[in-house]
């Protein structure tokens, strides 16, 4: 198969969807129960070049699964469980399309696993902040990126059918690393025992229902005329154990997101993004609500997807993900915000008195994941807290995860001195993949530090004390301002863009690990490197000739 | 209590020196009697059935007749002689000396050919299981009891390789094959075609031309490859696979003839009538025929397919006949295929499923010839058998699920299903084969839809008492 390499940025990457448009997904709510088969169509690939065959996936199957887990989330908050299942006869899902994977480019693959990755994580992400709970009910066969999706839900009942089987054939098949969470599942989450776990992993043709089980692998199994039955007995047990609301609780719609396109950006409704290719910077501003806000919880539901925090979340979410897969030269990101400082502190403390409420939970729910999105974005993140600038609350966690923040020092001009406000938002709302607040995670191991900040919270802090206090980088003053700002931008996008990937992941996530980190720090990271090694991608590769049914032809030399 | 092995199992595999394949046999051996005696034909485990036994890979050896309970049968684990200096004879290792182990990097390939042939043999006895109930004959019980104890054989082959070869996992693997059921909801057989009931006598007879044929092409591409202990068992395999098609091509051949001389006394072709003289007539053969051919074709596999690509680059499995072509690398060479949208031309290393596909389309026109001939002597000039279009009935491959007609061409999806019955066996059409089918056990006698054979089983005669019934 001698395909063109597509390149990454050949067309436009687009993120919006919804059910009738699915291709590959059919989404069936049944009160507090929602099911998801995957049926893929193979002719419907995102990219010409391959088809989708055996339920396997790309990048446009997996945005549908986004958009499908996005409206479970918000439209029907019934919901309890989610059942992921296959809408194919012996085959559940045979994980990433390999053509795919063999014709697409490095940026193109990094970006694709990155992504999936946390679609995944987000799953499991809302098992543990919001009850919402999964169960794959893998009726067939299921291979590689398939077996990594059913290793996000909480359980994975399996058919036992003497025949199908579950694998992770990427490293004897492919030459590269089951690296949507994979091995880190395996262990960390399933408690696969290593040695098992490296037989099981080197065995292209994996093992049995019966043998899963004994391993750890699933959790339950079912013979085909009484899998229905244990797909409802599971379903009720982590039904029990949902703290979704269930039936009485009326969704909102999640209707197309406002953007507006022009040569240089794209603008939101509270998020604007402008691109300056030549400079290879993309700023990023967040402005902060204006006017009247819903006060009631009546009110949210009532302003839907037009609540603030909600469209906030949705807008940074999609803005995050057209800048990594549209623009791949564009190298850094400013991040600004303009407003009212106050206006989103009011917004923080109505998500603080309606933290219970099922809207609320959701919304930070995204406004979380969002964050940690620009977390683990090969992009340098500079805040820039100039003059109009709203850094407060919610909205300070963008300067907070940024990897540096410029403020501006107004000695002469109290008035028009940007603020710095922390709120109780910034201290535990929005955990990032370690687990860790942003402040946290930035006095890694300075609890004095850490206090210091929660006792200014609330207070509108100027430069000079948010750069004392270690809360910003620097804070230069309108003399120094124009040219620090400019010389720091353009020194960082001299800099190689590899060395800078490497060490801003190496520097943003601090000591504990957990299976989030050693999926993105650890596993992506050895994924991307064999992506990259001949063994996998160069002309004779594994990766290359599968399904030419030429063998890999390896350099032997260990790394 | 040990086993003494060469009397009870046959072999050319030195088996009473070899104790690992002693001990797993041992284990093996009384569950292969079990799914015997519970899922082999049934109720006729006490008759004398007049078989072949293999006892060698020779001339007499292979073919030694007797009558025998089917318990009792000797169930033999023989591999054809080695060929000295044997290499390679296609894919990337061509020229090098054949394997006579697996090598640990296609072990897994191995197994899951081997596996899959291995499935497909105690596949068909199940999908026989009751038929024998219905013979039209002593002469067809007993072919069909022959190639019962054969499959039955042929899984033995299959299950010396796995446990002679695959360590603990190939034991493992040849107790699923035990395990696995046809048509069993909760354990199926692998192949989806293994798993409909075989109930009625013509279908039995189109199953060991058309299915059977694809299990000879299966055969013969094994026989090819470069792990030598498979390529012999499968070229001994071979000699027996013969009498499977030999009784379809015959069976179907009678039934045929008997429909010409009810047609003659008749001097009609009109179905009804021939029907209701208790003879089959020849479309509704013809709908038989569509039916089991087409999803024949489906067990070949995808057109384009990775697997086909990497099992003959990797000397796993080549064509049929390899010898008989002179590119025996294919790397580079392309093959123009045909697709819903037209020609076109793929790498031909991943179009070897299509390849063999093709070599058996052609090697099935030869029976269809033969029952031709017989219609044109008959004085039909109008009325011929014909293969349908490999583009029809498909449900594998790039034609799955099209609405084309029986010459391969498109058609509208509503006027395709409202023609369906003209064209594949309707529900009335299986009724009625089903009500021909009474059991006739006289010994010589024939049930009136099928003409008596030619010959006798080893020179003896038609009349021969071949299953003696307790």
């Amino acid at each position: 198969m001698n395909h063109a390499l597509q390149p990454a940025a050949a067309q436009t990457v687009d993120f919006d969807t919804e059910p009738s448009r699915y291709a590959h997904w059919k989404l069936a709510v049944d009160g507090e129960v929602a099911t998801l088969s995957m049926d893929v169509n193979e002719e419907r690939g995102l990219r010409p070049g391959y088809r989708l065959k055996l339920n396997s996936y790309d990048l446009g199957v997996d945005i549908e699964l986004r958009d499908a887990l996005d409206r479970i989330r918000f439209e029907h908050p019934a919901v309890k469980v989610v059942v992921l299942t296959s809408a194919r006869e012996r085959m559940f899902c045979s994980g990433a399309n390999i053509y795919m994977l063999g014709q697409s480019s490095h940026a193109w693959k990094v970006n694709f696993c990155k992504f999936t990755n946390e679609t995944r994580n987000g799953m499991e992400d809302s098992s543990r902040h919001d009850g919402l709970r999964f169960l794959a009910a893998v009726n067939g066969t299921v291979a590689g990126g398939g077996y990594e999706l059913a290793l996000a839900c909480d359980e994975i009942l399996m058919i036992d059918d003497r025949s199908s089987t579950v694998s992770l054939p990427e490293v004897p098949l492919l030459g590269v690393l089951p690296g949507t969470g994979g091995l880190t599942r395996l262990t960390d989450k399933r408690g696969v025992r290593r040695d098992l776990a490296d037989f099981f992993c080197t065995t292209a043709e994996g093992v049995r229902a019966g043998r899963a089980r004994q391993w750890k692998l699933v959790d339950h199994v079912a013979r085909p005329q009484q899998f229905a039955d244990a797909v409802a007995a599971r379903v009720a047990a982590l039904h029990a154990t949902s703290t979704r609301p269930g039936l009485g609780a009326r969704g909102i719609t999640l209707e197309p997101l406002e953007r507006a396109e022009h040569a240089s950006g794209f603008r939101y409704r509270h998020v604007e993004v402008a691109v300056d290719r030549a400079a290879r910077t993309a700023t990023l501003t967040v402005h902060a609500p204006t006017g009247p806000q819903p006060g009631s919880l009546p009110a949210i539901l009532e302003a839907g997807c037009r609540w603030y925090p909600l469209a906030l979340a949705r807008e940074l979410d999609d803005a995050i993900l057209r800048l990594r897969s549209n623009e791949p030269d564009v190298g850094l990101w400013l991040l600004e915000t303009r407003g009212d400082a106050r206006a989103v502190l009011a917004m923080d403390d109505f998500l603080e008195a309606h933290a219970h409420h099922w809207l609320v939970r959701e919304t930070v729910g995204w406004l979380r994941r969002a964050l940690a999105r620009l977390d683990v974005s090969s992009r340098s993140l500079y805040a820039i807290l100039g003059e109009g600038s709203c850094f407060a609350g919610t909205l300070a966690e963008l300067a907070l995860g940024a990897d540096r923040s410029f403020m501006l020092a107004l000695p002469a001009d109290d008035a028009a001195a940007p603020r710095l406000t922390l709120s109780r938002a910034n201290f535990g709302r929005y955990p990032m993949a370690n687990g860790l607040s942003r402040i946290a995670n930035r006095f890694m191991g300075d609890a004095a530090a850490v206090a210091a900040a929660e006792a200014v919270a609330g207070d509108a802090l100027p430069a000079t004390v948010a750069e004392e206090l270690g809360l910003v980088t620097f804070a230069p003053d309108d003399i120094d301002w124009a040219d620090e700002v400019r010389l720091a931008i353009e020194e960082r996008a001299s800099l190689s863009p590899d060395a800078l990937t490497g060490m801003e992941a190496s520097l943003r996530f601090g000591a504990p690990e957990t299976q989030d980190t050693r999926i993105f720090g650890r596993l992506s990271a050895w994924q991307n490197w064999v992506f990259h090694r001949p063994n996998a991608t160069g002309e004779q590769g594994a990766l290359k000739v599968f399904g030419t049914g030429s063998r890999a032809k390896f350099d032997w030399q260990r790394v | 209590m040990s086993i003494n092995y060469s009397e009870k199992i046959p072999n050319n595999v030195n088996l009473a020196n070899d104790r690992a394949l002693q001990r797993a046999l041992e284990h093996w051996q009384p569950h292969f009697l079990d799914w015997w005696r519970e899922m082999g034909p049934h109720h006729f485990a006490q008759a004398d059935v007049y078989l072949r036994t293999a006892v060698g890979v020779d001339a007499q050896g292979w073919a030694s007749y007797g009558a025998v309970k089917m318990p009792d049968y000797r169930w033999g684990i023989f591999l054809a002689d080695p060929v000295a200096g044997r290499t390679i004879g296609f894919g990337d290792h061509a020229g090098q000396p054949v394997w006579q182990q697996v090598p640990g990097e296609f072990r897994s390939q191995f197994r899951r050919l081997i596996v899959t042939q291995g499935d497909t043999e105690p596949a068909s006895v199940e999908q026989q299981h009751l038929l024998g109930h219905t013979c039209p004959s002593l002469y067809d019980l007993r072919n069909l009891f022959q190639v019962n104890v054969e499959e039955g054989r042929h899984l033995w082959a299959m299950v010396y390789l796995l446990h002679a070869y695959f360590g603990r996992d190939g034991r493992e693997e040849a107790e699923e094959l035990l395990a696995r059921h046809s048509g069993d909801t909760d354990k199926p057989r692998i192949l989806g075609t293994f798993n409909e009931p075989i109930s009625d006598w013509l279908s039995f007879f189109m199953f060991t031309y058309f299915t059977d044929r694809d299990g000879k092409f299966q055969l013969k591409s094994l026989a090819e490859s470069a792990f030598d202990p498979l390529a012999r068992t499968c070229r001994f395999m071979l000699t027996e696979e013969a009498h499977h098609m030999f009784v379809g091509e015959t069976g179907v051949g009678r039934v045929v003839k008997r429909t010409l001389e009810v047609m003659k006394e008749l001097g009609s072709d009109d179905p009804a009538a021939i029907r209701a003289a208790g003879a089959i007539d020849l479309p509704t053969i013809q709908r038989y025929l569509n039916f089991w051919f087409t999803s024949s074709l489906d067990l070949f596999g995808s057109e384009v397919s990775s697997n086909a690509a990497s099992s003959f680059a990797n000397g796993i499995k080549g064509r049929p006949d390899e010898s008989q072509y002179e590119d025996h690398d294919c790397r580079t060479a392309s093959f123009s295929l045909d697709t819903p949208q037209g020609r076109e031309d793929v790498p031909l290393r991943n179009a070897m499923n299509q390849v063999m596909r093709e070599s058996y389309i052609k090697d099935c026109e030869i029976g269809i010839k033969r029952w031709n001939l017989a219609i044109q002597r008959a004085g039909h000039e109008a009325l011929r058998l014909t293969l349908p279009s490999p583009r029809f009935h498909r449900s594998i491959g790039v034609w799955a699920g099209l609405s084309v007609d029986p010459s391969g061409n498109a058609m509208e999806p509503a006027e395709h299903a409202r023609s369906l019955p003209r064209w594949l066996p309707s529900e009335a059409d299986r009724a009625f084969v089903h009500s021909l089918m009474r059991r006739v056990t006289e010994p010589g006698k024939m049930a009136a839809w099928i003409a008596p054979p030619d010959r006798g089983i080893n020179n003896l005669p038609v009349e021969y008492e071949y299953v003696r019934l307790q």
